[in-house]
């Protein structure tokens, strides 16, 4: 039934509306003007939608013959997506309005990317899939380049497009494949084709298919725009980057695991399990040599999606209630971290040097000690939440019975630890440069003070993220 | 007589074409486009060949996605390179280089 159909994609189809109404309705008014007012709307929107998707039905629900599900596992990504995108979009606004880069589009394209990733997460149907993920590309390589006069910008938005593009090309080869050796599009049609034999030409299709999506989550060894795409666009749309997509380019990336080739573990778990000890390793010892505080966050994010990974690698419901939580508190940290980068200036100028951090606790106390525990957190120091995130992930790995997966991503963690480390050491310790002078606007400070009170609370019960996360993979997985 | 596999094996060259201009071209940022637009026209090659040998629509559908997908995609794709032009004044592949890496 078409009507129940729609129904069910109702919170995406809003979404899509609103931001096309309001396009149009910047483009024939104020124009700019609108855009500050724009960039709040957009956030209620998205937390409302949140809101609105988080207590709304708990039961699995299909619309349009499968190629749409909207089950528990869905939901929890698409909450996350849309409260960590209100977030940026609220962090962003001083940002931006001081460069004068607060354009009214950049609300809007934000939106529209996010009805990409919702739709992303919610696929049953190689072909929603595609539609989502480029949806949600294309805004992005639009932001990426959001600084047109910059030449840092609009390199990184043409680094970002080809690369992308490329991914969206291995992807889509890999979704010919899958269609043609299993006569469907339909991820329940495939996971039936593919039973527990599957053909050569499904597992060649399957390995395109993961190296899309391991593009996408900037995964190594196709991880190489990632630091480039970082430092060159602006500080709030790297932000951006490293929260909302990666959640959802993961949920997707589970999603085609289990839903399409559930059947097949031992088929794509050694290339999953690869990709992650690589991702590990590399992010661990390429951010060593950084000077960039956005490019270390960039190395820093594919090391944490070597450990999302490896929670994906174990191919069971523990696996994924691991990387579920795991990404929810990556996302958490991140929002905490990038407001402390976003407020980092000097005379009214960005800076983005780790260098200028020398004795930064000795004028802040306060947000140094809220930078030092969103530090330890990433790093995985036991008291604090994010190593209640890497424990849950190694743990799957171990009783999935990779426990050399499991003793890689421990001395990944502790070779990892050092850069942050250095930071936290600048921070209290070395030789006073130029200080930094910026003062922090209201929104970022609340940003970082909560996020930092996040990764220290929540060790009591992690919020209650638990059993939610594990019903979601219950759904995804049976 | 001309079997799906003929169509397979244009399709599979077409694509490592695309990979190899887009990795071995040094000169021009507008061959990168064309690149992609080869894979993806490889793409659809496959689909359109999957689609009539298994006698089922929905390769062809996904084809129509796919065409209208990679025009938007060309249009963003000149827009930003059209940006980057103003930029720096140059479209050579070596002069991608502000950033390392």
């Amino acid at each position: 039934m078409i009507s129940s159909d729609l129904s069910i994609i109702l919170p995406e189809i809003a979404l899509a509306i609103f931001a096309m109404v309001a396009l149009i309705v910047a483009v024939y008014t104020a124009k700019d003007k609108l855009a500050p007012m724009l960039t709040w709307l957009t956030a209620a929107v998205f937390v409302i939608l949140a809101f609105w998707i988080g207590t709304g039905s708990d039961s699995t629900r299909v619309a349009f013959e499968g190629a749409f599900v909207d089950d528990g596992f869905a939901r929890f990504a698409k909450v996350t997506i849309l409260l960590s995108a209100a977030a940026v979009l609220v962090m962003s606004l001083d940002y931006l309005e001081k460069r004068d880069l607060l354009r009214f589009e950049y609300p809007l394209l934000i939106a529209l990317a996010a009805v990409g990733m919702m739709v992303m997460v919610s696929a049953g149907d190689l072909m929603a899939l595609y539609m989502g993920l480029e949806l949600q590309s294309l805004s992005l390589y639009v932001v990426a380049s959001l600084r047109r006069d910059s030449a840092k910008s609009t390199e990184a938005g043409l680094k970002y497009f080809v690369l992308g593009a490329l991914s969206s090309g291995l992807l889509l080869y890999g979704a010919s494949l899958t269609y043609g050796f299993a006569g469907t599009t339909l991820f329940a049609g495939i996971i039936e084709a593919a039973g527990n034999e599957p053909s050569l030409g499904l597992i060649f299709g399957l390995v395109f298919l993961i190296s899309g999506f391991a593009f996408k989550v900037s995964a190594a060894p196709f991880h190489m725009w990632t630091p480039d795409v970082y430092e060159g666009s602006p500080t709030p749309v790297t932000a951006f980057f490293a929260t909302a997509p990666k959640v959802a380019a993961m949920a997707l990336f589970a999603r085609v695991v289990h839903d399409a080739f559930g059947g097949n573990v031992g088929d794509w778990q050694q290339i999953v399990a690869f990709l992650a000890v690589v991702s590990m390793f590399l992010g661990a010892i390429a951010a060593i040599g950084q000077t960039n505080i956005k490019r270390l966050m960039a190395y820093s994010s594919i090391a944490h999606m070597g450990f999302a990974l490896m929670g994906l690698a174990a191919g069971t419901a523990f696996g994924v209630q691991a990387m579920l939580i795991y990404m929810a508190i990556y996302v958490t940290m991140n929002i905490g971290t990038f407001a402390f980068i976003l407020s980092m200036e000097r005379d009214g100028r960005p800076v983005t040097d780790i260098a200028s951090l020398k004795m930064y606790s000795r004028s802040e106390p306060l947000k140094a000690l809220a930078m030092l525990v969103l530090l330890f957190s990433l790093a995985g120091v036991p008291p604090m939440v994010g190593f209640f995130g890497k424990f849950y992930v190694l743990r799957a790995a171990y009783d999935a019975g990779l426990a050399w997966l499991a003793i890689a991503g421990v001395v990944a963690s502790v070779i990892g630890a050092f850069y942050y480390l250095r930071i936290v050491y600048f921070m209290y310790f070395g030789e006073t440069e130029e200080p930094l002078d910026g003062q922090m606007s209201p929104a970022l400070w609340a940003a970082l003070m909560v996020s930092a009170a996040v990764m220290v609370f929540g060790v009591v019960n992690l919020f209650g993220i638990e059993p939610l996360a594990a019903a979601a993979a219950e759904t995804l997985v049976n | 007589m001309i079997g799906i596999e003929h169509y397979l094996t244009v399709a599979a060259a077409l694509f490592v074409i695309g990979i190899f201009g887009l990795f071995l071209n040094r000169k021009n940022i507008i061959i990168l486009l064309m690149s992609i637009e080869l894979i993806l026209l490889s793409v659809n090659i496959n689909f359109v060949a999957f689609s009539s040998f298994l006698g089922d629509l929905v390769g062809q559908v996904f084809t129509l996605f796919v065409l209208t997908v990679a025009a938007a995609e060309a249009a963003i794709g000149l827009a930003i390179l059209v940006c980057f032009f103003r930029n720096r004044g140059t479209i050579d592949v070596e002069d991608v280089n502000v950033m390392k890496g």
